[in-house]
């Protein structure tokens, strides 16, 4: 599923214009990714948790030519399924 | 430290951004969520672009170890998510 098939379906389930079920995905997912950006977490009970965990700086290797390269320490987007999405991946009973 | 974001931040931004109400804000974020995890559940990639890929996986079952009384014990088989965050959300970071 891509954006603009999630759009249609929200734009169908709420009696919503395509452009305004949009603005609504949109408006979701900028919120999360800004909050992100600024080294934020994000909670959604059932969904799942949004973080940055931190890359420690680490010696790296040019695979085509073998020759050691320092690679620095980065902070990487990290997603941990919630319990919801678990379950219902898994066919727990009492999954919503 | 910064507060966490949750669903209750997003329904203010929806709020504000567009004049919903915070019933009708956090009645569609459900609707968002529940249709990823609809989408991930019938075993289709969900690509949200400038934000990140959630991607279903099929794990097979496998010999596992209880750490602490070294028992070996089968995992069962189970489904997982995958996260890859799209360029646009790596590259904001740094």
């Amino acid at each position: 599923m891509i954006k603009s098939e999630l759009i249609d379906k929200i734009a169908a389930a709420n009696n919503l214009a395509a452009t305004d079920a949009d603005r609504v995905i949109s408006t979701i997912f900028d919120e999360i990714l800004k909050t992100l950006k600024q080294g934020g977490r994000v909670e959604l009970r059932g969904f799942g948790i949004f973080s940055v965990r931190t890359r420690r700086a680490r010696m790296g290797r040019n695979p085509k030519t073998g020759a050691p390269v320092a690679v620095e320490a980065k902070k990487v987007p990290f997603f941990k399924a919630g319990k919801t999405m678990t379950d219902v991946l898994n066919k727990k009973p009492g999954a919503a | 430290m910064q507060k966490t974001l949750t669903r209750a931040d997003i329904a203010d931004a929806l709020n504000r951004e567009m004049g919903f109400s915070h019933a009708d804000s956090f009645k569609m974020i459900e609707n968002v969520f529940g249709e990823v995890i609809a989408a991930l559940q019938r075993g289709e990639t969900v690509k949200i672009s400038k934000f990140a890929s959630f991607i279903p996986h099929a794990k097979k079952q496998r010999m596992g170890r209880n750490p602490k009384t070294g028992e070996a014990h089968a995992i069962e088989p189970r489904r997982v998510v995958s996260f890859r965050p799209s360029q646009h959300l790596r590259k904001g970071l740094k």
